[in-house]
Parts: structure tokens; C-alpha cells; sequence
């Protein structure tokens, strides 16, 4: 049956894909966009597939090529797996639609690398989120990357230096995370998941297991742009095309963090890292110190997108630190806040590439009667902004009331007050735009309406529905979650 | 005693420190060519450390000979010649990035491009 060999067909299909770009580009270039829309589209669609089979029947595992783990490579999918290959490939496909006009405008006549890359870098964060095997996770890591960096170089006059230095930093992680798989394999022999969680606890307290978690921990947290780690995430977002910032700011870190949550919690087991080593308790303390960095310096910006880019630094904070309490209802909230970062922030991304696609603006002060000029895309912005302050019904809320709680339940008071202040100075960076989009003006003033184009407008109205709709129905992801997070933490 | 250690466990001590110096390269120097030359002994230090480890005393390579022998683990060198591909790729897009660094402003130091991309 073709339903057992979905696991493989997710990633062969990316590859096909970014392989028959080129000659489909040959063609016909405009036929490029939406032979990567088509692709990422089966991806999701797949991606749907895996999580409907994972909540009814339990989890899946695929031998590539019919080789027994631990001696073969593993695809292993759970529902934590799952969830997060629907939040990737739903963002790369919705971006996809976006990006035809966006990228078409700011990166013209490279369609051709520009959608063989986008495919590559998607099958990438798929192959990292769904592989059971940890060389395999570093290779997919490195796939992505390479992919990213590319991207990030076709966007404007400083792209080739930002993509430079997150060359230089995603360089550094992927080689400490290469070591630390090689000292994992050195003492256990298997690079398997399933098989290094049996054999792990033989040796902990081994100081070279120290070395490993270390090693693997600091270059998943340059990934994932953990605050003291993040000085590439701001060049790298600035000065992408609009459209590709929106696609790395909605999945790439995620991806990170997702790699962090497993290598943490299952092939290292949960006691370990946060009794006998106190890594998850540090974590905590960086993600804090994190959300409360990222939110002064967003305030501090005056570029639209480096706005949002030193906002993702704090969102990602608040990932972190729920993963980190590593309670159940603190996790739950952090996993949750993996799915309402994403809507929200490709969502703002995308409206600020809308912006820049109409007018060419980038400065937040220069925004000025924009609500009546672009009304649809600005109350798309209003929603994700909403979101991002936690307000309800948006799924900001629900991830934040999580994360609150979940911080209470731990009895740390501190990380409560850290939430609610940064909730506090969001809202203070996103007022600056809301009262220059639609105060800045007199109301006698006439603004000629200039909407975005439809096929960037209705994945960004798409991406806002879906904060309200994710935020009014929030138990149905939490319960997912849930189901997750009670075998991981009982 | 120290000694001994040293003698013994060499590759390691060798993969150390190559690792720092292609770390300080990295983050050092101020040439961007330099950084990746580094950045290049950093990957490839780290790749020594698997294939030193995969060795056996006495070993042959890993091939199917008439009379059984003892032979090196060939996993790692498998692994490494995956990392190596990376390696490569990771070094042209870099060198493709410094050569766009360059039309764009002319120099290679970061110093003095930081200044002129203010």
C-alpha cells in the first residue's frame, strides 16, 4: 500500500521536486512558482495524512529501504513529530502561493534557483522534523541550511554579508552537533534514536556524555537563535527577500527547537537533563533573559522587518523557557507556541513584504495612512499583532495562558512576571506601528485604496483566520499536544 | 604519567588543536577569506576525530578477505564522506558569498565593510 511508504514519500517528493525545477524552468519560468506551490502542497497534504494515521493508529516507523534500525536509517513519526511537519509544510505551501509576486518583484528573472532552493529547503526542515536517526538529522540540518544561506543572499545590497556571518554561525552549530553525534556514537555505537535512549542510561553520570549533551545543546540553540546566540537572526531576516524572511521566520528556528526538544526528552531521558544535569533549568533562565532582550531591542528599531526579527528572538524565548520548565502544562504551552509563532510571525512577515511590495517602505515611522490604504493587509497586521501582545480569542493568548501557568504549577513566580512584561513591551512596539498606520493621518485626508495583490493577499488573510480560528478552538491542538507531552513527562 | 596519557590518546590531542585553530580563525580574523579557511579547518578537525576514532589496532580496511581479520569500523568513514560533501558545498557557497562581498564593496575586511554598510 502507498499509505505505509508515506514517511519516504514526504522526503522524495522534495527531491524530485527541487530536481525537475531546473528542467520545468527550462519551459517555461513562470511555470517555476506553482510547481513549488504543487509540491509543497503534496507535502502538506501528506504531512496531514501522517498525523491523521499517528492519532488513530499510533505511532509510525519507516526502514528506509527495508533495513532493520538500528543497523538501517529509522523515520520515526509520533504525534509530536507530526504536528510539527503539519505547522512546516503548511507554512511552506501558504508561503509559496505568497511568494510568486513578492519574489517576482524583489529577486526578478531567478525563479529557477530561487524555487529549486525553496523546495530543497523545505524537503530539509521535513527531513530534520521526521528522521529517527541523528547523523540523518544533522545531514537534513545541513541540506536546509546550505538552502538558506542561498536565499538569504538573493534578497538586497547587505543580503551577501548577513548570509555570510549565519554562514560562519550555522557553520559553527552544525560542526558542534557533527561532535557531539560523534561522541553519542563513540560510546553507544548506534546513532539510532530509539536504540540511543536503551542504551544511554548505561552511562550517564560519564563525564564524556556531558561533553555531548553540551556540544549538541549550544548548536541547537545557534539553530534556533537562543538570545546570547541570535546575532545572525536580525541581519539574516532584515535583508532576505521579504518572502523567504517569512518562510526561515516561520519554520527554520522551529525546527531547531524541535531537534532540542527530542534530542532532549527522547533519546536523552527527561530525568537526566533535568535532575541530574540542570541543562533544562538553564535553558530557562537564557529563554527569560531572552524574551526580555528581544522586546527592548524591537522597541529600539526603526526597520519594520528587523522589528519583527528581534521579536522573533523574544518569541522564541517563550518556547524555550516552556520546554525548559519542563512541566506538563509548561511544555504543552511551549509546543503550542511553536504553531501560534508561526501563523503569527510569517503572517506579520508577509504583511510587511506586502508593504514593501506596494510602496517600497521599510521604516516604521514612514507607515503613515496605511490602514486606509491597504485596509485588508493592515488588519491582517492588527491580528497578528494582537496576537503577539496575548490577547484573546487569538492563539497568542492561549500558548502565553499556558505558559503562565505552566510557570505558576513549577512555583516560579519570576518567569510569570517575565511573561507579563514582555507582553507588556510587545505591546509598546507593535503601538508604534498601530498608531502610524492609522492615526498618523488627518481623517479629511484622501488616500487612494491599494490593496496588495490577491495572490498575496489571501495567504495572508488565510494566515490571520487561522490565529483566530487556532485561538478559539485552542483544546483541539492542546489536546494533541497533551497526548504527547503526558508520555514524555508523566 | 601526563605524558603517557598524551602519547596514547595523540589523535585526540591533535583534533583539539586543530578545532581552536580553525575556531579562532573563524571568529579572529578580520579576512573574510581567512574566516573561511577557519571555518574549513574547524569541519575537517572534526572529521579526523571520527575517523581516528573508527580504528582498530592491527586493523585492515573493511573488505571481504578469504581468511577472517580484524578491520577498522567502516561507519565512521561512511559518515565522513557524507560530512565531507557538506563540507564542500558549505565552502562554495561561502566562496560564492565572498565573491559577491566583494563586487558589492570592494574589500574583503570586515572591519571596513561594516563601515560602508552603514
Amino acid at each position: 500500500m502507498i499509505t505505509d511508504h508515506l514517511p519516504i514519500l514526504l522526503i522524495i517528493i522534495g527531491f524530485f521536486g527541487a530536481f525537475f525545477t531546473p528542467i520545468i524552468g527550462m519551459i517555461r519560468k513562470k511555470l517555476c512558482s506553482p510547481w513549488a506551490t504543487f509540491i509543497t502542497m503534496l507535502q502538506f497534504l501528506i504531512s496531514l495524512l501522517l498525523l491523521y494515521n499517528v492519532l488513530a493508529a499510533g505511532n509510525l516507523s519507516y526502514w528506509l529501504g527495508g533495513w532493520q534500525p538500528p543497523w538501517g536509517i529509522e523515520y520515526a513519526v509520533d504525534i509530536l513529530n507530526a504536528f510539527v511537519l503539519v505547522i512546516v509544510a503548511g507554512v511552506c505551501f501558504l508561503v509559496s502561493i505568497y511568494s510568486r509576486k513578492s519574489l517576482g518583484l524583489e529577486v526578478p528573472g531567478k525563479e529557477i534557483p530561487l524555487y529549486t532552493l525553496y523546495i530543497v529547503l523545505s524537503t530539509g526542515m521535513l527531513g530534520i522534523v521526521i528522521t529517527g536517526d541523528v547523523f540523518n538529522l544533522y545531514v537534513f540540518l545541513e541540506i536546509s541550511s546550505l538552502a538558506a544561506y542561498a536565499l538569504i543572499a538573493l534578497g538586497g545590497r547587505q543580503s551577501a554579508m548577513a548570509s555570510f556571518n549565519y554562514m560562519i554561525m550555522g557553520t559553527i552549530s552544525a560542526s558542534f552537533i557533527l561532535l557531539g553525534i560523534g561522541y553519542l556514537y563513540v560510546m553507544t555505537g548506534t546513532l539510532n534514536m530509539a536504540d540511543l535512549s536503551i542504551l544511554l542510561p548505561g552511562i550517564y553520570g560519564r563525564p564524556v556524555l556531558l561533553v555531548a549533551i553540551a556540544l549538541i545543546v549550544v548548536g541547537l540553540s545557534i539553530k534556533t537563535a537562543l538570545y546570547p546566540l541570535h546575532t545572525w537572526l536580525p541581519d539574516a531576516y532584515t535583508h532576505a527577500p521579504s518572502a523567504i524572511s517569512a518562510l526561515l521566520a516561520g519554520t527554520f528556528t522551529k525546527v531547531g527547537i524541535y531537534a532540542l526538544i527530542r534530542v532532549m526528552f527522547t533519546v536523552i531521558s527527561p530525568s537526566y537533563v533535568i535532575e541530574t544535569v540542570p541543562v533544562m533549568s538553564m535553558l530557562t533562565w537564557l529563554a527569560a533573559i531572552g524574551i526580555l532582550a528581544g522586546s527592548i531591542l524591537a522597541i529600539a528599531q526603526y526597520d519594520i522587518k528587523r522589528m519583527l526579527a528581534y521579536s522573533s528572538v523574544s518569541q522564541i524565548g517563550y518556547i524555550i523557557l516552556g520546554v525548559g520548565l519542563a512541566n506538563n502544562i509548561a511544555m504543552t504551552g511551549g509546543i503550542l507556541h511553536i504553531l501560534s509563532h508561526s501563523l503569527m510571525k510569517t503572517g506579520l512577515f508577509m504583511v510587511s513584504g506586502a508593504i514593501i511590495y506596494r510602496t517600497g517602505i521599510k521604516n516604521i515611522y514612514q507607515l503613515k495612512g496605511m490602514g486606509k490604504k491597504m485596509p485588508y493587509t493592515m488588519g491582517a497586521f492588527v491580528v497578528g499583532a494582537l496576537s503577539m501582545i496575548g490577547i484573546p480569542p487569538t492563539v497568542g493568548f492561549a500558548s502565553k495562558f499556558y505558559l503562565a501557568w505552566g510557570a505558576l504549577e513549577a512555583g516560579k513566580w519570576v518567569f510569570v512576571i517575565v511573561i507579563l512584561l514582555s507582553s507588556l513591551l510587545t505591546a509598546v512596539y507593535f503601538w508604534r506601528i498601530f498608531e502610524n498606520v492609522y492615526f498618523g493621518v488627518h481623517e479629511t485626508e484622501e488616500i487612494k485604496k491599494d490593496e496588495a495583490p490577491l495572490s498575496m493577499l489571501i495567504p495572508i488573510v488565510i494566515f490571520a483566520a487561522l490565529v483566530f480560528l487556532a485561538g478559539i478552538f485552542a483544546s483541539i491542538p492542546i489536546e494533541v499536544i497533551k497526548i504527547w507531552v503526558i508520555g514524555v513527562l508523566p | 604519567m601526563v605524558l603517557e596519557m598524551i602519547f596514547a590518546k595523540y589523535n585526540y590531542i591533535i583534533y583539539i588543536t586543530l578545532m581552536t585553530i580553525g575556531f579562532y580563525g573563524m571568529i579572529g580574523k578580520r579576512n573574510l577569506i581567512k574566516k573561511l579557511i577557519g571555518m574549513s579547518i574547524f569541519q575537517y578537525s572534526i572529521f579526523l576525530f571520527y575517523v581516528s576514532a573508527a580504528d582498530v589496532s592491527g586493523g585492515t580496511a573493511p573488505i571481504l578477505l578469504k581468511e577472517p581479520a580484524v578491520y577498522v569500523n567502516p561507519l565512521p568513514h561512511v559518515l565522513i564522506l557524507t560530512a565531507i560533501v557538506v563540507a564542500v558545498s558549505t565552502l562554495a557557497v561561502g566562496l560564492s558569498l565572498v565573491i559577491r562581498i566583494y563586487r558589492e564593496y570592494g574589500t574583503l575586511d570586515e572591519d571596513k565593510i561594516l563601515e560602508l554598510s552603514k
